[in-house]
């Protein structure tokens, strides 16, 4: 089934110059197999399509079950370049929880 | 043990947090980050214009609040408030609290040393792009190393209330504490990185205790009263992670997972002045309501070369606003966007970038916002159109294009109240790398 990112994890975002890091963290240990799985490099990428202009870095915390994703060259410049409103890249986190995502149902259950 | 609150998590925070850290029960130190990385290139215009400015000046009235709670109790502030001017801090410290010993850390400032360093042979490549740093060598504003705990460490060492330094690494302010009272030398590589890792959880004040935080956001208490965070650290390296009783708030192990997160680069590899912090080492764990403990945490050596901070003049910006009611606000919206680039088209001007968002639409999630049906037809819409490039003259030209469009545009736009935008300076960050050995920093006590 399809479910959005939400239900398995919640996110925090901010900037590194024109780098926007997202960190995606499991609600539960046990989801954390399914973000390692669905929340690829790639499908990032995809997901905020023209937005990110350079390449997607993904890198795994097992301890907290948690990843965090840089976004190369996605705000516009950053800093006090960007002409977003959002040129910290403060709401990218919450904008990738509607990213959909393949689970088998005993994947939420178990 | 030592208590270790964070008062300020940038320069504009809470006026009031630091004043609850002391007054709403016990701490041992309390530190305040003040820089921003493009603060430093406002207060070297500050320092050009008056010698004694260019220091965050909400500080001094801040210390004169609490110095009578800091003398009784003796807290120590350790504070990067210092700007590109930490002496004339510590003097309106002095003058704002007298009778409190303040000591400064200098060195940091390298504005002054860029040629020397370009006729060492050091390129200062701009760490993200790559490119060197002669083509943005006449447009540089300020230039600062971000220096170490150490330091910082050296400075509460002479016995000063008042700890004042400029450039610093944000996590430094919370573990030189834990240097100068437990005694951890630049090889205890864990300690340091463990001392890193509590900095990093509190360095961003109340995003660590209820904050812009997602997990359960409703249900936060209090957030009115939120409490910031304390790190409560044991010589062994281990911290609880806590907030005074009775503050609002939370803290609670996702949250801090969530800021633990926030701006890192590889988790394995968070570089600072030093050590080098290993997060995936860390182990946290739900103490008690509010009570999060971190245990486990492994480091590596300090890098030999340190990051510096350097901001350039990059050009002129500005963005204005009109706003488009229902029917077909968004339509109308945008024919506005167009009609706007159309004449500036005309006009023969030419940007680095014109840039139009729409609120209510896509200003925040821009290709990733989801359209949704109720929204199809919204009951309005606010345009923002933005501009940037090199010829100011170009940028103020665009600022008397948005108003006429109520006018002279699509039917129904508003919201022009606050008048013609404002040309802002952009001032652009530029980090680079420089050895460690070529940054010599210093300790003063000011009387």
């Amino acid at each position: 089934m399809r479910i959005p990112l939400s239900r398995i994890a919640h996110t925090r975002s901010g900037d590194k110059g024109d780098t926007a890091n997202i960190g995606v963290i499991a609600w539960l240990p046990r989801y954390y197999p399914i973000l390692l799985r669905e929340v690829t490099p790639v499908r990032v990428k995809a997901f905020f399509g023209e937005m990110v202009k350079g390449g997607v870095d993904r890198f795994e915390l097992p301890n907290l079950c948690a990843l965090n994703l840089l976004l190369h060259h996605a705000l516009g410049g950053g800093g006090t370049v960007s002409l977003r409103t959002d040129a910290q890249g403060k709401t990218l986190g919450a904008a990738l929880l509607a990213m959909e995502i393949d689970v088998d149902e005993r994947e939420l259950t178990d | 043990m030592i208590r270790i609150a964070n008062g300020q998590g940038f320069w504009g925070d809470w006026l009031e947090a630091p004043v609850r850290l002391v007054d709403g029960g016990p701490i041992d130190y309390l530190t305040l980050d003040y820089l921003a990385e493009v603060t430093m290139s406002i207060l070297q215009k500050q320092r050009q214009a008056d010698p004694e400015l260019g220091y965050a000046r909400d500080f001094p009235p801040l210390i004169g609040r609490i110095a009578k709670k800091l003398r009784e109790r003796n807290i120590k502030v350790v504070a990067n408030a210092g700007g590109v001017n930490p002496v004339a801090c510590a003097r309106a410290v002095l003058k704002a609290a007298a009778g409190l010993k303040v000591a400064v850390v200098l060195g940091d400032d390298i504005l002054g040393c860029i040629d020397e360093f370009l006729g060492k042979g050091y390129e200062m490549r701009n760490i993200d792009t790559g490119e060197p740093i002669s083509t943005i060598r006449d447009r540089i504003l300020s230039a600062n190393a971000y220096i170490g705990a150490f330091p910082l460490a050296e400075a509460l060492a002479t016995g000063a209330d008042v700890v004042i330094s400029g450039r610093c690494a944000d996590a430094a302010l919370v573990l030189a504490p834990m240097i100068d009272r437990f005694g951890w030398g630049p090889e205890d590589y864990d300690k340091l990185a463990a001392g890193i890792v509590a900095g990093h959880i509190i360095e961003c004040g109340a995003q660590c205790s209820g904050g812009n935080c997602q997990v359960d956001w409703r249900n936060i208490p209090d957030l009115a009263n939120i409490g910031y965070p304390i790190v409560e650290a044991d010589p062994d390296g281990s911290f609880i992670v806590t907030k005074h009783p009775g503050s609002g708030g939370r803290i609670d192990s996702h949250g801090l997972k969530e800021q633990l997160l926030y701006e890192i680069g590889d988790p394995r590899q968070y570089m600072t002045p030093d050590c080098v912090a290993d997060f995936t080492s860390l182990h946290l764990e739900d103490a008690s309501p509010d009570r999060v403990r971190g245990s486990g945490v492994r480091g590596g050596p300090r890098p030999a070369m340190l990051k510096a901070s350097i901001s350039y003049h990059a050009g002129w910006k500005a963005s204005g606003t009109l706003v488009y009611s229902w029917p077909d606000a968004l339509e109308k919206a945008r024919v506005a966007d167009r009609i706007t680039r159309q004449r500036l088209g005309q006009l023969g001007l030419h940007f680095d970038e014109i840039y139009t968002e729409y609120f209510g639409v896509n200003a925040c999630h821009g290709p990733a916002a989801r359209p949704r049906p109720e929204h199809a037809d919204p009951p309005e819409v606010q345009v923002r159109i933005s501009v940037r490039g090199a010829d100011k003259r170009a940028v103020d030209r665009f600022t008397r294009e948005m108003i006429p469009l109520v006018l002279t545009g699509p039917p129904g736009g508003t919201g022009y109240g606050e008048g013609r935008p404002e040309v802002r300076q952009i001032v652009a960050y530029w980090p680079a790398l420089i050895p460690r050995d070529e940054i010599a920093t210093r300790v003063e006590v000011i009387e």
